[in-house]
């Protein structure tokens, strides 16, 4: 294209519509820049959250299979229940341990210094005498016979079966020696190692040992704060969100609550949890590191959120409705309770949910009322010591042993499982029952 | 006389559970009664009129008699529960008090006295005690134990007496010309209006709580001290003559740390966050903006544990070794990885936050600006851009009050040694991450190490409530501009 050649006009300044030609093509290429740009910062963002799933699930995915060992264990009835009575405080006191050692020298008799026995012995878990255990007392018929029982192996070796563990270090520096190498590779070529569903990993509270470590103390920890969270916050969030949109006058009192409910939305939950420390447990004194405590600051917490969206979606439901029902002599009370409620719970359940789900993967609050103790023990009620499912990917994520890192990767998937069903909940929610006036 | 240890742990535990749930078997009696009351009152209603075909006569519904019987006969007694959970520890640990003999309790610090209160507390509940356990000691456990036996007693008997006798009174009321539905939203109103008040309460808990600790760590402390000095080591040693034995107070390397962190999150976010949102909503199509929107917000909904534990285990690694291929000297747990990762976590609210105030400028200024030729980046620029701005900055404020507050991300990837320092690639440790190392471990309520956390709590809570007030008047200020 041949350029049309620039025009003098009679007072001799070059023609506008020529200086904007000119500086077309600068113009223009700077329209792209800047479109790439924009273009380049999304997909930086969507990049990280590739990232940040990737790198989860190619550290966790190998969590949900643990190494298992095979082993003839011979269930000698002399040293489980040596009178031979078959009660079951005798079964439940016998030396498991001795078992599987034995099963474990019997594999190898040319194992027999001392020393090479122990480290014979250390390649299964400490956690295998009580399966073993559990095996015997669902199967007292089989005292005296020898049966093959696969128990779990030590960290260290499921480790090196899932490839965490790299054989061509010098034997200085890796975990696992060339010695236990060599009976593992001879047991992995008798088939007498496999790896096998983790199973103790949903159904055990935590350990110190990887492999014996679960999720579900923490999981039923969760469970009760947030049950006590919703019982909590959904009637107060509701009450307060009609009061605060239908019937509270405009004065100073309301426009204070209103300033209050706005910025307790945007203080760090840190400072939420100083509150319950220094209020329902110095003042009050409630019993630390309970889920009691636990759901009344995350009710504190997640209440702006619920009544935020709950007079959203009050605001919703059109003047008509209420009018109508005023109209036929209903009383205001009514026709809140009768029929704007009733119009406005989708919207309100949305905000719940949401809230439910913030509440769920919070975390420093709960650190400071102390919900980070190591129990082990399943919590059996409100009142119970008890840890939730962040704090557990906290403690375990300190934790040193490369098995910790493979578990709190899985730890993580299985939050935010949970967190992706209740915000899938909520979408669903709001799609079937949303309703355009 | 010496009972067998399982014998004594069982008995232990059943009375740890029967004192347990009393408190659930009371209040399940209670609701119990209000459902009584409810029935009866309804049944009055009906039979006052003369039966169920006759209820026109009423003044209000049977139902709403039933209501009011239920209300009245739950409110006040479960109240007075409530009352009495919360504080029926401090009235009798003040009779256990008075009850000791004066020779224990003259001359003991504040400390010493917590310390023998926790120790007859244990010792009532079966607990390790850290003291020899005297006579004295067990007699005032004993005390402790009877007066706590009495007290559930008397709960119990002043509860049921509450909702019993509520429910008789309303029971004698009931007439048909009771307005009964009037009364029961009159309740309804003023238990919504106690609801909505929680917010406040809820601010002047934060506030009592900081402020009480923090003025009593500033007695201990200078304040002087506290905002300025520049050494910070709040290690009490338990010997005078300890190494590092006087712990010091100077909270300037974590404001400095605390900012550092936050400086580098907001290089990240604010330019992703923003650049992003102007192409949502600006460029892309419809259906690449119903893609990657959601996308993008999947961000916000991510657990701050789960990036920390990305930050540290992740990010950290890879900064240092990228490092160390550079010639750098980088710390393992660097200010810059913890800061990067947060920026990641405050991109969304960034984006979404701009998104909101640039489709708040009228679609009038984009038109006249095309139809005085522009293009569309030059009306973003010169346009959108200032239009919008006060309406970013207050979405930047809100943002950086997010960064200031967040815990996780630095407790799990930040260092805990406090460097007075600006440069990213050390580990540098923030205001949270002290809070919560001084405060997860065993320690005194009393001593200036706990303390310190809660005067570093206010200054916490101080800056993002002054950030999020000038924030949010910025932005509805902004929004009535174009309204």
């Amino acid at each position: 294209m041949n350029k049309p050649a620039p025009q003098i006009t009679p007072t001799g300044r070059p023609n506008p519509v020529d200086i904007v030609r000119a500086s077309l093509k600068r113009r223009y290429a700077r329209e792209r820049r800047f479109r790439w740009l924009g273009a380049t910062a999304v997909l930086i963002g969507l990049l990280c959250v590739v990232l940040l799933f990737a790198d989860i699930i190619l550290k966790g995915y190998t969590a949900f299979q643990q190494t298992y060992i095979r082993l003839p264990i011979a269930l000698e009835a002399e040293s489980i229940d040596p009178e031979g009575t078959g009660a079951r405080a005798a079964i439940e006191d016998a030396d498991y341990l001795a078992l599987i050692r034995n099963a474990l020298f019997e594999l190898f008799p040319e194992v027999r210094d001392r020393q090479e026995r122990r480290l014979l012995t250390s390649i299964v878990s400490v956690g295998a005498p009580n399966l073993v255990r559990e095996y015997v007392l669902a199967h007292p018929d089989r005292i005296g016979t020898t049966q093959e029982i696969w128990v779990p192996a030590t960290a260290d070796i499921d480790m090196l079966m899932k490839g965490h563990i790299n054989r061509d270090l010098p034997e200085a520096e890796r975990r696992v020696k060339d010695q236990t190498l060599g009976w593992i590779d001879r047991l992995a070529a008798e088939g007498r190692i496999a790896k096998r569903f983790n199973t103790p990993f949903f159904v055990n509270g935590t350990s110190r040992e990887p492999e014996l470590a679960g999720i579900a103390g923490a999981l039923m920890g969760s469970f009760y704060t947030l049950l006590l969270t919703l019982i909590l916050s959904f009637p107060i969030g509701v009450g307060a969100a009609i009061y605060l949109e239908e019937f509270a006058p405009r004065n100073r009192w309301t426009d204070l609550i209103e300033i209050n409910i706005n910025n307790l939305a945007a203080v760090p939950s840190i400072v939420f949890g100083l509150l319950g420390l220094a209020v329902f447990i110095g003042f009050f004194g409630m019993p630390r590191s309970t889920p009691l405590v636990g759901a009344l600051v995350l009710t504190l917490m997640t209440l702006p959120t619920i009544i935020i969206a709950s007079r959203a979606a009050l605001k919703s439901v059109p003047p008509s409705i209420r009018e109508a029902a005023l109209g036929v002599g209903a009383s205001s009370l009514q026709t809140q309770f009768h029929h704007v409620l009733p119009l406005a719970m989708p919207g309100m359940l949305t905000g719940t949910i949401i809230g439910m789900a913030q509440a769920l993967g919070e975390t420093a609050p709960l650190l400071m009322i102390g919900m980070i103790a190591f129990i082990v023990d399943i919590p059996q009620g409100f009142t119970d010591m008890a840890t939730v499912l962040p704090v557990q990917i906290y403690l375990w994520a300190d934790s040193p042993e490369r098995g910790f890192v493979e578990r709190t990767s899985a730890a993580i998937m299985v939050l935010l499982a949970f967190l992706f069903a209740m915000n899938l909940a909520a979408v669903l929610l709001r799609r079937r029952f949303e309703r355009r006036w | 006389m010496r009972l067998p240890m399982p014998a004594l742990g069982i008995g232990l535990l059943a009375l740890i559970l029967t004192m347990a749930m009393s408190s659930w078997l009371l209040f399940l009696s209670v609701l119990l009664i209000m459902a009584l009351a409810y029935q009866l009152g309804r049944r009055r209603a009906i039979a006052q009129v003369g039966g169920p075909t006759k209820i026109k006569r009423l003044h209000s519904l049977p139902a709403y008699h039933g209501l009011y019987a239920a209300l009245w006969a739950g409110i006040p007694a479960l109240f007075v529960m409530g009352l009495w959970i919360g504080f029926q520890d401090q009235v009798i640990i003040a009779q256990v008090i008075d009850a000791l003999s004066p020779t224990q309790i003259e001359g003991l610090s504040p400390g010493q006295f917590n310390l023998l209160i926790s120790d007859i507390r244990n010792l009532a509940t079966g607990n390790i005690v850290s003291a020899q356990v005297t006579s004295e000691l067990q007699a005032a456990a004993d005390h402790y134990n009877r007066l706590r036996a009495l007290s559930r007693i008397a709960m119990w008997v002043v509860v049921l007496a509450l909702a019993l006798g509520a429910t008789l009174m309303v029971w004698l009321q009931i007439h048909p010309s009771l307005r009964a539905r009037n009364r029961v939203e009159s309740i309804t109103l003023a238990i919504m209006i106690v609801f909505s008040s929680i917010a406040i309460l809820t601010t002047l808990g934060i506030v009592l709580s900081v402020v009480f600790e923090s003025i009593r760590f500033f007695k201990l402390i200078s304040p002087l001290e506290f905002f300025f000095g520049l050494t910070w080591s709040p290690q009490i040693a338990l010997r005078a003559d300890q190494v590092g034995a006087s712990g010091a107070f100077g909270a300037v390397p974590l404001f400095v740390g605390t900012l550092v962190i936050s400086v580098i999150a907001m290089l990240v976010a604010v330019p992703i966050g923003l650049l992003s949102a102007i192409y949502l909503s600006e460029y892309a199509s419809r259906r690449v903006r119903a893609v990657a929107k959601p996308l993008l917000e999947v961000l916000a909904g991510i657990p701050t544990v789960v990036y920390g534990f990305f930050a540290a285990l992740t990010v950290a690694p890879f900064i240092r070794s990228l490092g160390a291929w550079l010639g750098l000297d980088v710390a393992s747990e660097s200010a810059l990885a913890a800061g990067l990762v947060m920026g990641i976590m405050i991109i969304p609210f960034v984006s979404s936050l701009s998104d909101d105030v640039i489709n708040a400028v009228p679609q009038a200024m984009r038109d006249g600006s095309y139809a005085l030729g522009a293009t569309q980046s030059e009306t973003i620029r010169r346009v959108i851009i200032p239009a919008a701005l006060p309406g970013i900055i207050g979405g930047i404020l809100l943002a950086v009050s997010r960064a200031i507050g967040e815990t996780m991300i630095v407790v799990m990837a930040a260092g805990l040694s406090a460097n007075l320092s600006i440069n990213p690639l050390e580990s540098l440790t923030t205001v949270t991450v002290q809070i919560v190392t001084l405060l997860t471990g065993d320690q005194e309520f009393d001593s200036p190490k706990t303390l310190a956390a809660f005067a570093l709590g206010l200054t916490l809570f101080v800056v993002t409530l002054a950030l999020n007030v000038v924030a949010l008047s910025i932005v509805r200020k902004y929004r009535e501009q174009y309204e």
